[in-house]
């Protein structure tokens, strides 16, 4: 259906309710739909919601909001000049009924350098009443508005520059129930995520100015839920109990980042997606767009910690959007177990782990023997000589020596072998027994050729010179 | 009132500056009995900000963006002190607080005063006087001669720098300009004497108090292709970046969503004013 047919429906709606509401009065019993007498709405700082409204029929409802210019911690060490409806970010949590009339009171402080508005996407007509409630310092504007659609809605300031206005903190939720009412639940929370974009790189101490240039740019220094790192998490954490359903108001004031709305842990049983009737289940993370909303509801099964994150995750992690949702009560190991056991985990193979990557190109082979001298050196300094020693000498007991020694000397295919496949059991070097372990070592055929002429040309060996063909030769024997 | 000269209004309130604030202007200027209590803007001409058509003119159809002309004109060195409000109402019973028409000003005017005739301790002598409306503000103007100033003159001084007749594109400039609208007002406002002073030698158009403007509520409505745009046009959400010739001056943006805020009576914690004449020698 098109928008302005609902529109011009409900418009038809609301004049004939008019009538029967006019002539209701001298008549007998009200319409259910009719308008009936006026309260004052409850108005609530994040995270807390209003109580969830038990009437039946619409009424009056009487709002007051005053706009303040409040210098609060934006992060620890932080401060920022914010522009708040009510005196902190978000705004004030306004919640009402479908059908109902709401004559909307908004002041300005005096002490405010600024005029403000207040733009309801709530509201059904122009400007969402940022027009009606335009008001300089020290003055208060009223205008009313039927609550026609019910759904979670944005309001913010829509003064110029309005981008400055909003990224200041001029933001809130206000919730229109549905007529039929809302499921009931035993948790309900108020959750809004802003970004914050200051002169100073991120966690720079003071008093920080707004930077248009980084506003302007899309690049926020923060990005945080309830106006401040921190605001959700530690003592200021939501908390529930084990076995309770969840309901969250998640707005996003933006005012230019998406958020791809996240509880670590979690799954949503239910999403009125954009804060509408459309309702979606079993979410993981649901997407709120700058100037838009979800109500994510699920029912915490087990205890613990629980974190609320913008799954654009280096904001959570570097930018502040972080918040907690602590869970106290029972275990229940069948949904969630914890950790079981812890063993050490011992992969097959050698020591060497291959990162992916561009794979480096293999060397030219040794030209001549005096290369492969040279680099035989470095294979031995690198891996041999932990144990053998830097200059041969082994270690009494543990490792046997390479300084002229018979055990080589006597025998190269010997030698190849050892260092290709290792070497376990006893053997006999230079008349003293070991009984140890040299590991296989993964090395090529150039580089157990190169390390082992580099041995042989040392300490009084017998300088045979190893080829990578003798060493290939020896492998295909070994199988190795 | 129409024969006295200018040069004679200018001494004659030079005189009684010096009986209201003699400590103030002594410890702050530092001379400031010597200058002029006037500074003379040469003619020239701004780019407002609700200017249309792209900067250089070309493209079919597109006039280039009028940059608007402005006169030569004399304009206060500082916004009007609460001592020298003070002798304006006593020499004028009809805009003490206790007796001003509530048509002129609304039930906020004066508001910070102790009384009638007593300013206190929230209305330092040296500090600009606030709370006063539009009509207050014209007629204390009236009495001495001078006039609000318009919102071209007042935005094209106020476009200077300390070293510069246009900074209106100075990052730097607008950075300061920025923050300062930011913050929210003091409970006391600071002595006029301590602002700097631009290249004019006009002190505090920024940084102290919003001024009053003689046409401040018909900044948005100022004919040609525009027509007759309504309010939330200009200036709400979308619109208000669609007529802007500077989408990034956003202080520009902010003295014209104040300007726009206000009615005549209203009387505002942050509102001051200053007096402008038009130059005797023309346009010498």
């Amino acid at each position: 259906m098109e928008p302005n047919a609902i529109a011009g429906t409900k418009l038809v709606t609301a004049v004939l309710l008019a009538t029967v509401a006019l002539s209701g009065c001298t008549g007998s019993a009200a319409t259910p739909d009719a308008v009936q007498g006026r309260e004052d709405a409850i108005l609530t700082d994040a995270p807390h919601v209003p109580p969830r409204i038990t009437r039946t029929h619409p009424t009056r409802v009487v709002v007051r909001l005053e706009v303040q210019e409040v210098v609060k911690r934006l992060a620890d060490g932080v401060t920022y000049t914010f522009w708040t409806f009510g005196g902190s970010v978000p705004g004030k949590f306004i919640r009402v009924r479908e059908g109902d009339e709401i004559e909307f009171n908004l002041s300005n402080h005096p002490s405010s350098k600024m005029p403000h508005n207040i733009d309801l996407h709530a509201v059904t007509g122009p400007g969402g009443g940022a027009a009606a409630s335009f008001t300089a310092p020290g003055h208060t504007s009223v205008f009313s508005f039927k609550a026609l659609n019910a759904g979670l809605y944005v309001y913010h300031c829509a003064t110029a520059p309005v981008g400055m206005h909003i990224a200041n903190g001029m933001y809130g939720l206000i919730l229109v129930e549905p007529r039929r009412g809302m499921p009931r639940v035993d948790r309900e929370y108020y959750v809004m995520q802003g970004e914050f974009y200051t002169v100073g790189k991120h966690g720079d101490p003071g008093l920080q100015p707004f930077s248009m240039e980084k506003a302007i740019e899309e690049k926020p220094d923060y990005v945080v839920f309830n106006g401040a790192v921190g605001a959700l998490t530690g003592d200021n954490a939501i908390a529930a109990s084990v076995g309770e359903t969840v309901r969250l108001f998640v707005g996003n004031g933006g005012p230019n980042l998406v958020s791809s709305f996240h509880v670590i842990g979690e799954i949503f049983d239910r999403v009125n997606v954009e804060g509408g009737d459309f309702a979606n289940s079993n979410v993981q993370t649901t997407l709120v767009p700058a100037g838009g909303s979800a109500i994510t509801e699920f029912k915490v099964d087990v205890p613990g910690t629980f974190i609320l994150v913008d799954h654009s995750i280096f904001r959570a992690f570097n930018k502040g959007s972080l918040g907690m949702l602590r869970v106290d009560g029972l275990e229940n190991a069948s949904i969630y177990s914890g950790k079981q056991s812890d063993q050490v985990y011992l992969p097959e193979g050698g020591a060497i782990q291959t990162i992916a990557g561009e794979a480096p190109k293999p060397p030219a082979p040794a030209a001549n023997r005096g290369e492969r001298i040279e680099r035989g050196q470095r294979t031995y300094t690198a891996i041999c000589a932990a144990c053998h020693q830097p200059n041969g000498s082994g270690m009494a007991g543990a490792f046997p020596p390479l300084v002229a020694a018979d055990f080589l000397n006597a025998d190269r295919q010997r030698a190849i072998r050892a260092v290709v496949d290792g070497l376990a059991g006893e053997i006999v070097v230079n008349g003293t027994p070991f009984n140890s372990v040299m590991p296989a070592l993964g090395l090529s055929d150039e580089e157990v050729a190169n390390v082992l002429t580099y041995v042989y040309s040392q300490w009084g060996n017998a300088g045979y010179d190893i080829t990578p063909e003798e060493v290939r030769r020896v492998r295909a024997g070994s199988g190795r | 009132m129409t024969s006295r000269g200018p040069l004679a209004t200018a001494i004659l309130l030079g005189g009684a500056l010096a009986v209201a604030v003699p400590g103030a202007r002594a410890a702050s200027t530092g001379g400031a009995d010597q200058a002029p209590r006037m500074a003379r803007i040469p003619a020239g001409s701004y780019l407002p900000l609700y200017a249309r058509g792209p900067a250089d003119g070309t493209g079919a159809g597109n006039p280039p963006r009028s940059r608007v002309a402005v006169e030569a004109f004399h304009m206060d060195v500082f916004p009007v002190t609460n001592a020298e409000y003070l002798e304006f109402v006593r020499a004028h019973p009809e805009w003490r607080r206790s007796r001003v028409k509530a048509v002129f000003a609304d039930g906020g005017y004066l508001r910070h005063w102790e009384g009638d005739l007593h300013p206190g301790s929230r209305a330092p002598d040296a500090s600009p006087v606030v709370f006063v409306s539009w009509f207050a503000a014209r007629a204390y103007l009236a009495a001495h001669g001078k006039r609000l100033p318009s919102v071209d003159e007042w935005e094209y001084a106020a476009a200077a720098s300390e070293t510069s007749r246009d900074a209106s594109r100075d990052p730097a400039f607008l950075e300061r300009l920025r923050y300062w609208y930011g913050q929210p007002t003091p409970e006391r406002l600071p002595s006029v004497f301590a602002s700097p002073r631009n290249i004019y030698g006009v002190a505090g158009l920024h940084g102290l108090v919003w001024e009053w403007t003689l046409d401040f509520n018909s900044a948005l409505v100022t004919g040609e292709s525009r027509g007759d745009s309504a309010l939330e046009r200009a200036l709400f959400c979308g619109s208000g970046a669609t007529g802007a010739a500077d989408f990034e001056n956003y202080a520009s943006f902010m003295r014209y969503a104040f300007r726009s805020s206000l009615e005549a009576r209203f009387t505002i914690a942050s509102l001051g004013f200053r007096g402008v004449r038009r130059d005797q020698a023309g346009s010498s």
